[in-house]
C-alpha cells in the first residue's frame, strides 16, 4: 500500500485529475463503440480506508463483491504428486526457451510454479472441449487479396544496427548453445 | 570336403525402398498469407515486407481469403475431405530467417485430410503401357513461408531477406506409398500439372514455388519400416528421382556392410549426384506447438443454404461454389483427348505431360484434314523428339503448327512420300521460316508418280536382277522396291511402284 501511494504521489502530486468513466458496449454489427458517461473531478488522495486499493475510483465498491475472500486454498492431498524435474529436462528447457534457471532458487521457483498449476487437476473436465483462447468463438476475418503494405525497406532496415546492402545481418547458422557447465561458467560473472 | 557356406548379412535383393514426400507449394496469390505485402519472385531485398512479416511488436495476422480458396481447391482436386473447421497453431524454432521465432501453421486440425493423388507411369518393356498408381495424401495445411538466408562464409555472416517471409504455403504430406525415384518423380509431375491447371501454384521447382523433401528408408517387405532419412535441396523433378535412388542404394549398402542407417537430414548435391549430411545437426527438435491465440478457428460453409443469416458474402468461403468452379484436371483432359481424337492413352499422356503440346496438337488438327491418329505420331515422335534432343520447350519450336500442317498436307495429297516427309521435317527444323513446299521444290523431292518414267526404272531394275525374279521368294518384291527407290532417291510413289513390279514379275 505504501509503495502504491508513493508511486501515485510521484505521478499526480496532489493535483486533481479529471478521469472520464467509459463504458464499452458491444454492438452486433461492427466492433466496439465507446460512450463517455460522465467525468468527475476527484480530489487526491482518497481517504476511504476501504477503498485504498482503488484510489482512482470515484465510487465505492460494488455491493456484490464480498468483503472477505470466499475461496480456500486446495488441500495438498487433492493434488497429484509434485513433479520432480530431472537435470537433463532443465537443460532441455533452457535450450528450447533460451531461459536460464541458474541457481537452485530458480529451480525452486519453477517447481513452485508447476505446483501452482497442478491445482487445475482438481477440476473435472470430462466432456468439456479445451479452450484455445478467449476469441475462439469469434468470426475469423478474411482479407481480400489486394496489396496494401510493403515497400518500406528503409524503415525496417533503420531498426537494425548492422545492415549489408539492404539485407539484415545474422551470424552464420545457429550457434549451438554451450553445454550446461560452460553456460554457468559464462554467466557467473554477468550482471544478470 | 567341408564347404563353408558364405553368410551374407543382408540379402540385397529383398531390401526395397520406401519413399514418402513432403511438398511445400507456394500459393499463387497477390499478397501474403497473413499480411497485405505483395508476393513476387525477384524484388529488391526487404522491399516486399510489411511490419507483420518483420514481426514488429503490435502486429497481428489477418488471413488472406485467396489462400483459403486455393487450399480448398487443391484439397477438392485431390479428393480430400475438406474440414469445415480448421485451427491454426504456432510451431516454435529459432532461426534468423524466422523473425517471430515461430511459424503459424495448422498442426492439430488442417484444412484438408485423407486425399488421393493418382499418377501414371509409362512402363512395360517398350515404355508405352500406362500404369496408374495411387499415393495417399495425409493432409494439406496452410502455413507461412520463412525468409531467405544467404550464407556469406567469407565474412562469417548470413544475410537475411524477408521478402519471402509470410508467403502462403500449402504443405502436402504424403504417406510412404512409393518405392523408388521414378514413382516419386511421376507423382510430383502429376501434382505439378494439377496445381498449374487449378492456378493455385505455378509449380516451378527451380524458382522454389514447389519444394519437395523426400523421406527415404529401406526395409524388407512385410517387416516394419526402417530408419528414415530426410533428403532436402532438390531443385527439379529429374534430381528428385536421382536423389531418391541414390539414397535408397546408399542405405542398402550401409545395411549390407552391417552398419545402421542414421536418422538424419541430408542434402542432395546435384553436381556429384550424392546426398550429404547437412551441417546443422540439431538433433530431435521440440517445436512446442501451441494454438495461435490471435486467430479464431477457420470455418468453411458447405453451400449457400448453410450460411448464417446476415453474414457478408465476401467474408465466407463456400465449398460448393469452389467445387463447381474447378477447371479441367489433367486426368480428365487425358480421357477427353482419347475420346475426342481416338488417340491411344500413352499418346494422350505424353501430350498432357508436355507444356503446350496439347495446344500445338489441336492447332495442327485445325489446319489439316489428316486424321488425328496420323498426326499424333508426328507430334509425339518427330516434334517432341527434336525438342528433347535440344532441350527446348514447345513454345521454342522452330516449326509452327501451321507449317507442320502444311507438310502433312503435302504428304496426304501424295506430293511426297512419308520417308521424304521426314527429311523435309529435318530441313524445316534446320531452316526455320522455310515452308515444306519451298523445301520440296528446292531439293526436288516431289513424288515421282509419272507412270511412264516409273515403268522404265522398274524394267531396268527387273532386268538387272534376274536371279531375284526367278527366286520369287517372299522378300524379293521389297528388295526390288528398295532398288527402285534408290534409283529415284526415295521419291517414287511406293504404291505405284509395287503395282508395276508385281505386274512385271508375275
Amino acid at each position: 500500500m505504501s509503495v502504491f501511494s508513493l508511486a501515485a504521489s510521484r505521478t499526480f502530486r496532489g493535483v486533481s485529475v479529471k478521469i472520464p468513466r467509459m463504458l464499452f458496449s458491444l454492438l452486433p454489427n461492427d466492433g466496439y463503440s465507446i460512450t463517455i458517461l460522465n467525468s468527475k473531478r476527484i480530489s487526491w488522495p482518497q481517504s476511504h480506508s476501504a477503498n485504498t486499493t482503488r484510489l482512482l475510483s470515484s465510487e465505492p465498491l460494488n455491493q456484490k463483491i464480498p468483503k472477505v475472500a470466499t475461496w480456500e486454498p486446495v488441500p495438498e492431498e487433492q493434488l497429484p504428486p509434485p513433479a520432480h524435474i530431472p537435470a537433463d529436462l532443465v537443460d532441455k528447457l533452457e535450450r528450447l526457451a533460451l531461459v536460464d534457471f541458474r541457481t537452485k532458487q530458480g529451480l525452486a521457483c519453477l517447481e513452485k510454479a508447476i505446483r501452482f498449476a497442478d491445482q487445475l487437476h482438481v477440476v473435472d473436465t470430462t466432456g468439456v472441449e479445451p479452450m484455445d483462447s478467449v476469441l475462439e468463438d469469434r468470426v475469423l476475418y478474411l482479407r481480400e487479396d489486394a496489396v496494401m503494405e510493403g515497400d518500406c525497406a528503409e524503415k525496417l532496415l533503420q531498426l537494425s544496427k548492422t545492415t549489408v546492402e539492404e539485407y539484415f545481418v545474422a551470424p552464420p547458422g545457429n550457434i549451438p548453445l554451450p553445454k550446461g557447465e560452460e553456460r554457468t561458467a559464462m554467466l557467473k560473472n554477468s550482471e544478470f | 570336403m567341408i564347404v563353408k557356406k558364405k553368410k551374407s548379412s543382408v540379402a540385397p535383393q529383398q531390401l526395397v525402398g520406401v519413399v514418402g514426400l513432403e511438398i511445400h507449394a507456394q500459393i499463387n496469390s497477390s499478397t501474403k498469407l497473413f499480411s497485405g505485402a505483395p508476393v513476387r519472385f525477384s524484388a529488391p531485398p526487404n522491399s516486399l515486407v510489411s511490419f507483420f512479416d518483420a514481426s514488429l511488436p503490435g502486429t497481428l495476422p489477418v488471413l488472406n481469403k485467396r489462400c483459403v480458396e486455393a487450399a480448398v481447391m487443391t484439397g477438392l482436386a485431390l479428393n480430400c475431405a475438406v474440414n469445415r473447421k480448421s485451427l491454426f497453431d504456432r510451431k516454435h524454432y529459432f532461426y534468423a530467417d524466422l523473425p517471430a521465432g515461430y511459424q503459424i501453421t495448422q498442426q492439430r486440425l488442417p484444412i484438408a485430410v485423407d486425399g488421393v493423388l493418382t499418377y501414371s507411369l509409362l512402363g512395360g518393356k517398350k515404355r508405352n503401357q500406362v500404369m496408374r498408381q495411387n499415393v495417399t495424401i495425409k493432409q494439406i495445411q496452410l502455413e507461412q513461408d520463412s525468409g531467405k538466408s544467404l550464407h556469406d562464409d567469407v565474412r562469417s555472416q548470413t544475410l537475411i531477406d524477408l521478402n519471402r517471409a509470410g508467403v502462403g504455403l500449402m504443405e502436402l504430406v504424403m504417406e510412404p506409398d512409393m518405392s523408388c525415384g521414378e514413382e516419386a518423380a511421376a507423382a510430383v509431375r502429376e501434382l505439378q500439372l494439377i496445381l498449374q491447371a487449378l492456378g493455385t501454384c505455378q509449380g516451378n521447382m527451380s524458382e522454389g514455388q514447389l519444394r519437395v523433401d523426400a523421406n527415404v528408408s529401406v526395409h524388407r517387405p512385410g517387416e516394419p519400416l526402417g530408419v528414415r532419412t530426410e533428403v532436402k535441396n532438390i531443385n527439379s523433378i529429374r534430381y528428385l528421382a536421382r536423389a531418391i535412388d541414390y539414397e535408397i542404394q546408399r542405405q542398402i549398402d550401409v545395411l549390407q556392410r552391417g552398419g545402421t542407417v542414421q536418422n538424419e537430414t541430408r542434402a542432395y548435391d546435384s553436381k556429384s549426384g550424392e546426398t550429404l549430411p547437412m551441417r546443422d545437426k540439431e538433433g530431435l527438435q521440440d517445436y512446442r506447438f501451441m494454438p495461435e491465440p490471435n486467430l479464431p478457428p477457420l470455418i468453411l460453409y458447405e453451400d449457400d443454404a448453410s450460411l448464417p443469416t446476415g453474414i457478408d458474402a465476401c467474408q465466407v468461403v463456400v465449398v460448393q461454389k469452389i467445387k463447381e468452379g474447378l477447371p479441367e484436371l489433367p486426368s480428365v483432359k487425358r480421357d477427353r483427348l482419347v475420346q475426342t481424337y481416338g488417340i491411344l492413352p500413352e499418346h494422350s499422356f505424353t501430350l498432357v505431360n508436355e507444356d503446350g503440346l496439347v495446344d500445338y496438337f489441336e492447332a495442327v488438327l485445325k489446319a489439316t484434314k489428316k486424321e488425328p491418329r496420323k498426326v499424333i505420331g508426328w507430334v509425339t515422335n518427330e516434334l517432341l523428339g527434336h525438342l528433347k534432343q535440344q532441350d527446348m520447350s514447345v513454345c521454342q519450336s522452330p516449326i509452327s503448327p501451321s507449317a507442320l500442317a502444311e507438310l502433312l498436307e503435302l504428304q496426304e495429297t501424295g506430293h511426297i512420300s512419308s520417308s521424304v516427309a521426314k527429311q523435309v521435317f529435318q530441313e524445316m527444323w534446320r531452316s526455320p521460316g522455310k515452308t515444306a513446299l519451298q523445301i520440296t521444290q528446292e531439293q526436288d523431292l516431289g513424288l515421282v508418280s509419272d507412270t511412264a518414267q516409273l515403268h522404265i526404272i522398274c524394267q531396268k531394275v527387273v532386268d538387272s536382277h534376274p536371279d531375284e525374279v526367278r527366286a520369287h521368294n517372299v522378300a524379293f518384291l521389297n528388295k526390288l522396291m528398295g532398288l527402285v527407290q534408290k534409283e529415284t532417291k526415295g521419291r517414287a510413289d511406293p504404291v505405284l511402284v509395287r503395282a508395276i513390279l508385281q505386274k512385271k514379275t508375275s
